[in-house]
């Protein structure tokens, strides 16, 4: 069987599942999901459930709104199905999907309902739900990663989380965390809520806090567009400029390497290893933040941060036996340096926000794959500002000490402020922060080394990387942690490696990753959910799924 | 076949190219000096300056590995060498078996071996310790320069498994070869990792006792490295087993020149019971009942370094292939062992009796079992040349459950014939079996220097050549 791969890039022109439209500041996205056009040929996409080619168009059409459409201030998801807004994931898929399939589907729902939530609070974009019909598990849950919503009061429909009563197993995708934490459901009525089948509409729904605002049936177009436009008009964004195009993406595969111009991916399949190289930029900085928006999605930190996610999308999701990817990065430190101050210059330009929004959204995403995470910084590489997060945002960091032999060129690393506030992780503290948590001096000595450029012994010493080695060492010390890495049970590092990474408080996010990772995907191994007699293979079935009573 | 070039100009003679390595010549350069200061403050005491007739290996080759000539112990060259490369050699047991082996560490299991290397390398820098200050009552020039040989080829020997630590383990490995100098044996503060290397040898019955039996554990534990699927590692301790073989042969005979002398100094006196200490060691010579209680105290401290019978340890280095059995390479079984059994002795209901075990946690057990019968050999020609002066007695091994501090015994009381006893039993034979505070007075008394060429002390007697056929009155350490 030769194993689909599963590609992250789409557009709208080839939307399978959603419809997108704009009535001047506002966007329309409308979920008419196609029921033949899910990733797997087993199961239907019915009642506009969704399965992970849902999600990517999903995920591609909120991006697309941040850049191509500055104009827009507000976004109302809605559904062109009658009396049904979102069925949620859907059980078929669920119930025959491997469990690497379910994580990676259920991580990467989560990342764009993330989004969604970040748009709102950082792009001023801001997302409401229109619930025409019923929203039922992963629909709500959608809905709760909108802003505000709005159900029809039609007498049925209605807002529901049956994953537990239904299927043995959680709402996946943020619900239970964001009802007490966000939308502050008192938790009796949350555990009610999470236990009834068919859910709860109309007034108790309002009540109780699960919507916002409940809209008769005749009034509710009306209502929605009213809402939206008022939004729309709250918004920073500006309504004379022009968009961004995300053009396609430029990259070639190869048996074992990806080519984006750049980003290089180079997996060796045998060694469990991806190399990923990020290059620095051919030109200079623009000199106003005009210039830069006038590149596009060739901007060079634009074009990167995109073909970086698309490279860590693409081995997450079709590279499952690579566990350690290596981060190296090759170019002019200097050059990087200055486009970095160039995007702190101008964060409060619309696109220059956008991209950094963008770096922060990828870097999470690294610290969120569940694959070992080791940088490299080596002479010639050019690990500046916001790259140099990529080396805080690694599990481990070495740095080449010295020079090679009959080379002058030494491995250098520049913090800026871009370390130090705007790309902060799930926990909401900069990687900075979260690195020297509890260690206040650690945390002012590495404050002390932004702005100047660090040699290997002062970023050792500035406890930025985890050791330094020099030519002597280096490929021998490398080439033995990889492969003692390797030999590590997986699963036990992706467990340990969530574990270390997240230091400091609780966040919504981090709870709900951490919440994910920890409940869900341990409700997916067992029996009572995925098993043979199990809640979601009898699904559908008309039997009643045969439950082991213990409890663990 | 690789050619062997030997770099004799330097001051390291080595077969591992050197000259041509600059990162290990550079560890080595910064841990030479440390290994320099060691040897001074805790290599062989008030004899530093004296030239003695030592044997260097300068190469691998049949002519190479003995080089006899008069040497200051500090400038000894200290060389790095091992064995010629067996070409197309594979790992020898475990589940990679077959394969080639490792000329790299292989990273899974770069913990593992540096841990092994260690405990190895810390063994041989702690009998120079615990033996420095022997020759200052050495019985003759020969057996003075007996110690010293032994002493520098610990020294040697340390430096192989510094090689190997400094030339694949990287950054540890520097570290842990600095380590190895800085822990001293019987020390509070940083002891030697095992607990026979931290027991003092204060006298010559112990020095030859310990190259006996200790240093026959340095063996087995060499023969079993030598069976790693890690080459640079098997050929190290190929080379080492060469020398080892001398430091057994020093034990060896020693103990057998002592009980001679007992021997012949009882028959000249007509002495016929030798249990009759206070007349025998009246003679100025060591009883041979004495001799039997040293003999029970340094075997079983011996088999403790062991380890536990039944050793998860030794099952996952044997299956990564990086340790294994002795003379794995002559056993003819499927060298994996994963559905085989081994017989080790255990307390059942009371009785010592053979237990079936999982035959890769019995490795241990196995490798002891190895090391007893390669003990019994010398220990039945010194009983032949007892038998042969008419005296009736016979120094047995005791039992593998005899006085054992680890393992399958710690905690009961055995007799040396293998009896289970209650605690006051023990308490009440204890002195008949294991050395008293009254042998150890005893022996001090005999350890008197003696310098002149050619003389023994009383207690011991001459050997039957000498080194290099050198004549008996042959000045093999010229003192200042």
């Amino acid at each position: 069987m030769v194993p689909v791969v599963i590609d992250f890039q789409t557009h709208p022109d080839r939307y399978r599942h959603w419809r997108l439209r704009f009535e001047d500041r506002v966007a329309r996205l409308d979920m008419d999901v196609d029921p033949d056009g899910g990733l797997g040929s087993d199961y239907e996409l019915k009642l506009n459930s969704y399965d992970l080619s849902v999600d990517i168009e999903l995920a591609d059409a909120v991006q697309r709104l941040r850049f191509e459409h500055p104009e827009v201030g507000a976004v109302v998801i809605g559904s062109l199905k009658e009396r049904v807004f979102c069925a949620g994931a859907n059980i078929g898929m669920l119930a025959s999907a491997s469990h690497p399939l379910k994580v990676n589907f259920c991580k990467f729902t989560n990342e764009t309902r993330s989004s969604i939530e970040d748009a709102t609070k950082y792009s001023g974009q801001r997302y409401i739900s229109a619930i025409n019909g019923t929203a039922a598990g992963g629909g709500y849950e959608l809905a709760l990663a909108t802003d505000y919503i709005m159900l029809i009061d039609d007498g049925s429909a209605s807002v529901a989380l049956p994953e537990v009563p239904l299927l043995a197993v959680l709402p996946g995708t943020g619900g239970l965390t964001r009802l007490v934490d966000k939308r502050f459901v008192r938790r009796d009525r949350a555990d009610v809520f999470c236990t009834v089948e068919e859910g709860i509409k109309g007034a108790r729904a309002l009540d109780w806090n699960l919507v916002d605002e409940l809209v008769s049936g005749s009034a509710f177009e009306e209502e929605v567009v009213e809402r939206a436009a008022e939004m729309a008009a709250a918004s920073d964004r500006p309504n004379d400029v022009d968009g961004v195009e995300l053009t396609e993406l430029e990259r070639r595969f190869g048996d074992d390497q990806i080519e984006y111009s750049d980003v290089t991916v180079e997996i060796d399949r045998a060694a469990k290893v991806a190399t990923i190289t990020v290059n620095g930029p051919d030109e200079p900085a623009p000199t106003d933040a005009a210039a830069a928006a006038s590149l596009g999605a060739d901007f060079w930190p634009l074009r990167l941060a995109r073909e970086l996610d698309d490279a860590i999308l693409h081995l997450r999701n079709n590279e499952l036996g690579v566990g350690t990817f290596l981060l190296h990065s090759r170019g002019s430190l200097e050059a990087v340096v200055e486009y970095d101050r160039f995007l702190g210059a101008h964060s409060e330009d619309w696109f220059v926000r956008e991209v950094l929004l963008m770096w922060k959204r990828v870097l999470k995403r690294v610290d969120l794959t569940s694959r070992t995470v080791i940088t490299l910084v080596e002479p010639n590489s050019c690990f500046g500002g916001f790259l140099a997060e990529l080396v805080l945002a690694s599990d481990r960091g070495y740095m080449f000490e010295g020079t090679l032999e009959g080379e002058e060129a030494t491995a250098t690393l520049f913090l800026t402020e871009s370390n130090t506030g705007p790309l902060p992780m799930s926990n909401d503290l900069t990687r900075l922060e979260t690195r020297f948590w509890g260690d206040g001096a650690g945390l002012e000595r590495a404050l002390k080394a932004v702005g100047a450029t660090l040699t290997a012994d002062q970023a050792y010493e500035a406890a930025l990387v985890t050791e330094i080695f020099d030519e002597i060492d280096w490929d021998d010390e490398l080439r033995m942690i990889i492969e003692e890495r390797s030999s590590f049970s997986p699963d036990a590092l992706t467990g340990m490696e969530a574990n270390l990474r997240f230091a400091g408080p609780e966040t919504l996010e981090t709870k709900i990753f951490g919440r994910l990772t920890a409940w869900q995907n341990w409700v997916f191994q067992r029996p009572n959910a995925s098993g043979e007699t199990g809640a979601l293979r009898r699904y559908g079935t008309g039997l009643r799924p045969d439950y082991d009573t213990r409890r663990v | 076949m690789t050619s062997q070039l030997v770099d004799y100009d330097s001051l390291i003679p080595n077969n591992v190219g050197l000259a041509d390595d600059p990162k290990l010549r550079r560890a080595l350069e910064a841990w030479h000096p440390g290994y320099i200061d060691w040897w001074m403050s805790m290599g062989p005491e008030g004899f530093q300056v004296a030239d003695v007739y030592l044997r260097t290996a300068i190469s691998v080759e049949k002519d190479g590995w003995a080089k006899f000539e008069f040497v200051k112990m500090p400038e000894y060259r200290w060389g790095i060498l091992l064995a010629p490369p067996i070409e197309g050699r594979t790992i020898p047991c475990g589940e990679h078996y077959g394969e080639p082996a490792w000329q790299e560490v292989p990273g899974p299991y770069r913990a593992m071996l540096r841990r092994l290397i260690v405990i190895q390398g810390d063994t041989e820098p702690a009998s120079v310790e615990q033996q420095r200050h022997l020759g200052s009552v050495a019985p003759s020039l020969y057996d003075m320069r007996n110690l010293f040989q032994v002493n520098v080829e610990e020294g040697r020997h340390l430096w192989a498994m510094v090689y190997l630590l400094q030339k694949y383990f990287g950054r540890d490995g520097r570290e842990e070869a600095h380590e190895l100098l800085q822990r001293q044996s019987g020390s509070d503060e940083r002891p030697r990792m095992l607990g026979a290397f931290n027991e003092e040898t204060p006298d010559w019955l112990s020095f030859f006792m310990f190259t006996y039996f200790t240093d026959r554990d340095g063996k087995m534990q060499l023969e079993a490295l030598a069976q790693s699927g890690f080459d640079p590692l098997s050929r190290t301790c190929r080379f080492m087993l060469a020398e080892e073989a001398h430091h057994m042969f020093v034990g060896y005979t020693g103990v057998a020149r002592i009980v001679q002398r007992t021997c012949e100094a009882m028959n000249e006196a007509g002495i016929e019971d030798p249990y009759d200490a206070e007349a025998v060691r009246a003679l100025g010579v060591i009883d041979l009942p004495t001799i039997q209680r040293k003999t029970n105290l340094h075997f079983s401290l011996t088999l403790d370094l062991f380890g536990s019978e039944e050793s998860t340890n030794a099952a996952n280095f044997f299956n990564a292939g990086i340790k294994g059995r002795y003379h794995e390479d002559r056993l003819d079984d499927d060298h994996r062992l994963v559905s085989d059994t081994y017989p080790v002795t255990k307390l059942v209901s009371g009785l010592l009796r053979p237990v079936e075990v999982p035959a890769l946690n019995g490795l241990n057990a196995r490798l002891r079992d190895d090391f007893i019968d390669d003990c019994q050999g010398g220990v039945t020609r010194w009983n032949r040349s007892i038998a042969g002066s008419g005296i009736e007695f016979e120094i047995r091994l005791p039992h593998v459950a005899f006085n054992r501090a680890i393992g399958e015994f710690t905690d009961i009381d055995v007799s040396p014939t293998g009896k289970v006893l209650t605690r006051e039993d023990w308490k009440a034979h204890r002195d008949g079996w294991l050395p008293t505070s009254d042998d150890k007075t005893f022996v001090e008394t005999l350890m008197q220097l003696e310098v002149r060429p050619g003389r023994f002390a009383g207690w011991i007697s001459p050997p039957t050549k000498g080194i290099q056929n050198q004549p008996e009155d042959f000045l093999y350490v010229r003192l200042p």
